[in-house]
């Protein structure tokens, strides 16, 4: 849309990150991936958890079906609430998670905060930890998947 | 795409008016006030007229007039000045909750750092303080009362008179904050009856960097900066020629358009209200329906946040404001909103829109046009429901 601004850095907006976003996270914040579009679907996944409160000023929700062969998460969806790093970086999650014919459910665990905002391109720093809370998401979805499918073993307690 | 700017509470253009009046105070007119020489005299005089010119405004003598480096300094030196001058009489002072942060932490450092004792006051759902209860806490060793006389976030108008008669009686010293209120509310000190008031040259199309104070002879303060002696001793600083007669423009200007500015500012917010309200669901208007400044509409957009509408507004060339905490520095929702007994979640959903004198009906045309989809998608996208 017309003319573009640049970002102009300081020393301590590189420091603290600026306000202002990346055009991978707005990509992902105008055109959000993997949503969940048909809200009575959610009978038909295989693990649902979600994380925040709207007094903090973000919530996701996320619903996974897994492929029980090869243990990978083949579908990721998501709702969330919250301001345009909060939908981006979900939206960017489920994209790692089913990209490539899906993510083991494994390593899908594995994944930190810090993974999804590279791949975002960089946050605004004030925005790392209020608004990337979709691994938080995912895991309690997992480990509803595990309740689900009585793979107790697999649910690491005391994990957050 | 042409932009439409809606923020006219956080700043405005400068008027070309006003521009061309300082043009030459910049280049060729630059003397320092204070030399003794030709230029310094020019520049003194300048300085003088404008004085006179906003003191006749205010109907005010023209040394009650002092011109600062902002509203926030204005509000500092209202607030610290006065406190601290009457330290040895009382150490309570009187504000609200919906105050501007200027005020608010202000109040709050004279709190935790020079031993004073600070009443915020209740607002009801409108925003609006209680007389009641402003009766009720003045005591004794009350020195000092300060309130908004509008509200930059919600636009709600208090009772400047019927508050500035509770200070008379009790013989508590009063100051405004007008900033938000200059456009378009009274500015007659006598008819109003304050002893302060605070005027901010950004918020009416004068230069930013430009504040003034007026101060009732009598009142007893103490400065904030010293130095020089500038402003009768009240504000060190070699004084911002070209600001202060911008603002002395800029002033005058707004008295002269004032009532027409009003109408037309009014009858477009209600058409943006309205129709935001008819074209969307689930969206609450924030301060109070009547008393309010005719540029504000302040709207919650149930089960969206703010920043993410912000977004999407900017990106259709439309700049509004939000309340959520997503775009505060400290990360917290509208302090205004909270104090106004909203949910943080609707506080977390508000847009200001403030309008101006480029405003125009197309451009509210254009928000009720284009703002549902936008809603419609982030509620899409939102595991709340709101119905």
């Amino acid at each position: 849309m017309g003319q573009k601004l640049k970002v102009v850095e300081t020393e301590k907006t590189k420091e603290d990150g600026n306000w202002f976003y990346s055009d991978v996270v707005k990509d992902h914040f105008f055109n959000p991936r993997n949503f969940l579009k048909d809200k009575n679907a959610v009978k038909d996944y295989d693990g649902y958890g979600d994380v925040g409160n709207v007094l903090c000023g973000d919530r996701m929700d996320m619903w996974i079906k897994v492929d029980k062969k090869t243990d990978k998460i083949i579908e990721c969806k998501w709702l969330t609430w919250g301001c345009a790093s909060a939908i981006a970086s979900t939206s960017m999650l489920s994209e790692m998670i089913t990209e490539n014919s899906g993510m083991k459910i494994d390593d899908s665990l594995k994944i930190k905060p810090i993974d999804i905002i590279k791949r975002l391109g960089n946050l605004p720093k004030i925005k790392y930890h209020c608004s990337v809370l979709g691994d938080q998401a995912l895991r309690t979805a997992i480990y509803d998947y595990f309740k689900r499918s009585k793979q107790h073993n697999r649910i690491k307690e005391g994990v957050q | 795409m042409e932009r439409i700017y809606m923020d006219y509470a956080a700043t405005t253009y400068v008027d070309p008016e006003v521009k061309k009046e300082i043009d030459s105070y910049f280049t060729e007119r630059f003397g320092n006030p204070g030399s003794f020489n030709y230029f310094g005299l020019e520049a003194k005089n300048a300085v003088n007229d404008a004085r006179n010119r906003i003191a006749k405004i205010l109907n005010a003598d023209s040394d009650e007039v002092i011109f600062t480096g902002s509203g926030t300094e204005s509000i500092n030196l209202a607030i610290k000045g006065v406190a601290r001058a009457l330290k040895t009489k009382g150490n309570h002072i009187i504000t609200q909750k919906t105050e501007h942060h200027a005020v608010i932490d202000t109040c709050k450092y004279l709190e935790s750092n020079e031993g004073f004792e600070v009443t915020y006051l209740n607002v009801d759902k409108y925003g609006l303080i209680n007389l009641d209860e402003l009766k009720k806490v003045i005591n004794k060793r009350t020195i000092l009362i300060s309130i908004m006389h509008a509200n930059n976030e919600i636009g709600t108008v208090q009772p400047i008179k019927e508050i500035v008669k509770i200070a008379k009686k009790n013989n508590v010293i009063f100051h405004t904050d007008a900033c938000q209120a200059a456009g378009y509310l009274e500015l007659d000190v006598k008819r109003l009856g304050v002893d302060m008031m605070t005027i901010n040259g950004s918020k009416l199309y004068a230069p930013k960097g430009i504040g003034l104070l007026y101060l009732k002879k009598g009142v007893p303060i103490e400065p904030i900066l010293h130095g020089g002696g500038q402003e009768f001793g009240l504000r060190s600083g070699t004084e911002n020629v070209p600001g202060i007669i911008g603002l002395a423009k800029a002033i005058e200007i707004s008295e002269r358009i004032k009532k027409t500015e009003c109408k037309r500012l009014s009858k477009l917010r209600d058409m943006l209200i309205n129709g935001l309200q008819g074209k969307i669901k689930n969206v609450m208007l924030n301060g109070h329906t009547k008393t309010r400044l005719p540029n504000n509409a302040n709207l919650s957009f149930l089960g969206v946040e703010g920043e993410s509408l912000l977004l999407h507004l900017n990106e259709e060339g439309i700049c509004a404001a939000t309340g959520s905490a997503c775009t505060s520095r400290n990360l917290e929702a509208s302090h205004v909103l909270l104090a106004t007994g909203l949910k943080t979640e609707a506080a977390h959903g508000s847009i200001r829109f403030t309008l101006g004198r480029k405003t125009k009906e197309e451009d509210i045309k254009k928000v009720i046009r284009v703002m549902p989809k936008m809603v419609e998608t982030l509620r899409m996208l939102s595991p709340i429901h709101v119905d």
